[in-house]
């Protein structure tokens, strides 16, 4: 069975030309530019909000509550894009921003017609110069054409929007810490409350902060109507998301579906998207919305991609990033792995993360490396609690931000499911403990 | 070397421009160094505090944050390979392995001859692409070890002229025409934008 669901988002990556301005104009580009400026900044608003179209950065927030949160006359008001994705398993800003830049720009125009931005920063991941290097011919062309700049196709709508790049940190991708990146500061979170972007933000005013993805829908949204966006979908997820199928499958690749409909097992399974388990093993685990999300198992397969369902099971879509791991997957290794990242990446703005990470990295190392003690799993959940009180779903955090608790995901899922491999490990040093030199070598940089 | 030259200060001079707080060009300001000497010296960052306003303190202190950013020459390209979770689980690390083996350099390191310099990097958004790597940011997706050798040895004898040296990002630049520009909106200007103020019937 093929499902019948029009492309909103992708529907240009096919053609060579997707990335141009003749390319997008050819294809409806700027037409719900200009069907949006002949009606009102109301009811560009009120059609996302009919969309309910729900935020793709990560937290599934939707759009057009959020624009709303906007204090009432307190301008200038901001709109910072967030094209930052660094989330492990997570790739589908990217493609929008290198294949179809102008879809984008039409979004970023859309929002700030609709809230009344005065300016919009496009803060793109600094690994990117690809996608970079798109948007900056698109918004040349874009501004050369009249479609962005002053007095937008002949009206009183006149709007920048700037490029900025980022330079190497996954935590950027907070919303907050983006913002005192673009002001040009180191890029740590601030504190919610007060801080929420939508009160302030970028230099204390006003800023809404969406993703690449939620954006791209905007001209869709706009062109077809609030109600044909949600009449696609399920219950609490409308419209179409992507979703990259990664790790061990036979054909990984970046999908779009009509959200909350399609299952798991489909994604990872059927022909036309992932295609099964590589080699036919069996699956172990996987990880449903990136690396900060809890992983779910076999009796997970059924569940469809619906926002409320997920979090309800126990876990999130995040940014929609399925990461498979067959029967071959060892899952210490695995663990240590996405521990090490969130350790690599924490900004060291709060003790129980900087500190509970780098001792979650550390412990588990030790683990992996056969130099466990039977205390440690103990001692694992010990620091994880520290960081995630009750290490429950949604977690509670001891932290200004949600970096640390994601450390304690992987953690929790695999001693939850995978104790066992963990026990074997320690029993395994244990047994060999004697035959451990006393003064085993070092590495060598403390030689 | 050296304090940004008198083009690049020109294109400085731009950039800041389009924000409406100058130290908010500070991270553009710190890559167009850095693609002038490759990495970033101390020199050009006591220059670009001077041209954001800010104290050389400040500008190290935002610069030391991100890990783009070099202090000490790396080698002409920088090869970052990822080992996050979507890559280990399809060859990552041995990829990075047989890097390591190839090159006779660690993580972090720079071979002899200045030309490479390999990082043990997280998920670089290439993920359905795995194992993957970048070379000065440049993407290469499902590389093999022989592929892996091929481009190296294509490096090296320079016929890979479309990978620009460690430090240049983007080859095209936002320019915004003086006539087209709507000009930075500074927090201070507490004005209602002009086009909410319209009829309901639009604003054609
Ligand atoms: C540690 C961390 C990293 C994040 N990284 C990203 C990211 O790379 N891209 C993104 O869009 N949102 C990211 N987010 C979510 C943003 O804070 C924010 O919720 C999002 O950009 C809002 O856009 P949306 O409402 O359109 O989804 C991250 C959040 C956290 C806590
Ligand atoms: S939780 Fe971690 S990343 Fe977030 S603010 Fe605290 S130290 Fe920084
Ligand atoms: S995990 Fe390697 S690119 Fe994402």
């Amino acid at each position: 069975m093929t499902i019948d669901v029009p492309r909103i988002i992708t529907s240009r990556f096919d053609r060579d030309d997707s990335f141009t301005l003749s390319g997008y104009e050819a294809t409806g580009g700027y037409q719900a530019l200009r069907k949006a400026l002949a009606s009102s900044p109301q009811a560009v608003a009120d059609e996302v909000k009919t969309a309910s179209l729900l935020g793709r950065g990560g937290a599934g927030f939707p759009a057009g509550v959020k624009w709303g949160l906007a204090p009432e006359n307190v301008w200038p008001r901001y709109l910072v894009v967030n094209g930052d994705e660094s989330e492990p398993g997570t790739y589908k800003d990217r493609m929008l921003m290198e294949l179809d830049p102008h879809q984008l720009i039409e979004g970023v125009l859309l929002a700030c017609y609709g809230i009344g931005c005065g300016q919009a920063f496009l803060y793109v991941r600094g690994e990117m110069p690809l996608a970079q290097e798109r948007i900056a011919q698109a918004l040349n062309d874009a501004y050369a054409a009249g479609y962005v700049g002053k007095n937008i196709l002949g009206t009183n709508f006149s709007v920048d929007v700037i490029l900025s790049w980022g330079a190497g940190a996954y935590i950027v991708g907070e919303e907050t810490a983006l913002i005192e990146s673009l002001e040009g500061n180191r890029g740590m979170p601030r504190l919610k409350p007060p801080f929420f972007p939508a009160a302030k933000g970028l230099y204390m005013q006003p800023t809404i902060v969406n993703n690449v993805e939620t954006l791209s829908n905007l001209p869709w949204i706009i062109n077809n109507g609030g109600e044909a966006f949600a009449a696609l979908g399920a219950e609490t997820s409308r419209g179409t998301r992507m979703f990259a199928v990664s790790g061990h499958v036979k054909n990984p690749g970046v999908f779009e579906v009509e959200y909350g409909v399609s299952t798991f097992r489909d994604l990872i399974f059927k022909p036309e998207y992932a295609g099964g388990i590589l080699g036919d093993r069996e699956l172990k685990a996987f990880i449903p919305g990136g690396a900060s999300a809890p992983w779910f198992f076999e009796e997970h397969l059924n569940l469809p991609l619906e926002k409320v369902t997920v979090d309800r099971a126990g876990s999130m879509l995040g940014s929609g990033a399925i990461v498979v791991m067959d029967e071959t997957t060892d899952a210490v290794k695995s663990c240590l792995r996405i521990v090490r990242f969130f350790a690599r990446e924490s900004c060291g703005k709060c003790t129980p993360c900087r500190e509970g990470t780098t001792w979650l990295e550390q412990i588990l190392q030790r683990i992996y490396d056969g130099y466990g003690r039977p205390t440690d799993l103990d001692l694992l959940m010990d620091v994880s609690d520290n960081i995630s009180p009750g290490i429950s779903w949604p977690p509670k955090q001891t932290t200004i931000c949600p970096l640390g608790p994601s450390a304690v995901s992987p953690i929790a899922s695999a001693m939850k499911r995978f104790r066992p491999e963990f026990e074997a490990r320690i029993a395994f040093a244990e047994q060999n403990r004697s035959s451990v030199p006393v003064d085993f070598p070092k590495a060598a940089s403390h030689a | 070397m050296a304090r940004l030259t008198a083009e690049n200060v020109e294109l400085a001079t731009e950039i800041i421009g389009h924000f409406p707080r100058p130290k908010s060009a500070l991270i553009p300001l710190l890559h167009l160094a850095q693609e002038q000497d490759g990495h970033l010296t101390d020199d050009a960052m006591v220059h670009i505090a001077d041209l954001v306003d800010v104290t050389p303190a400040e500008v190290l202190g935002t610069a030391s944050f991100y890990e783009m950013f070099k202090m000490e020459p790396v080698g002409r390209y920088m090869v970052n390979i990822c080992t996050n979770i979507s890559c280990q689980l399809r060859g990552g690390e041995e990829l990075l392995e047989h890097a390591e083996n190839t090159l006779g350099i660690r993580p972090g390191q720079t071979t002899a001859d200045g030309l490479f310099t390999i990082e043990d990097v997280e998920c670089i958004a290439a993920c359905t692409e795995a194992p993957c790597l970048q070379v000065n940011y440049r993407y290469f997706h499902k590389i093999t070890n022989n592929e892996f050798d091929e481009l190296i040895s294509e490096l090296r004898s320079g016929a890979r002229s479309d990978i620009p040296a460690h430090g240049t990002l983007a080859q095209v630049r936002q320019h915004i025409p003086a006539d087209r520009q709507a000009g930075s909106v500074v927090p201070e200007n507490t004005e209602v934008p002009v086009w909410l103020s319209v009829s309901e019937d639009g604003n054609a």
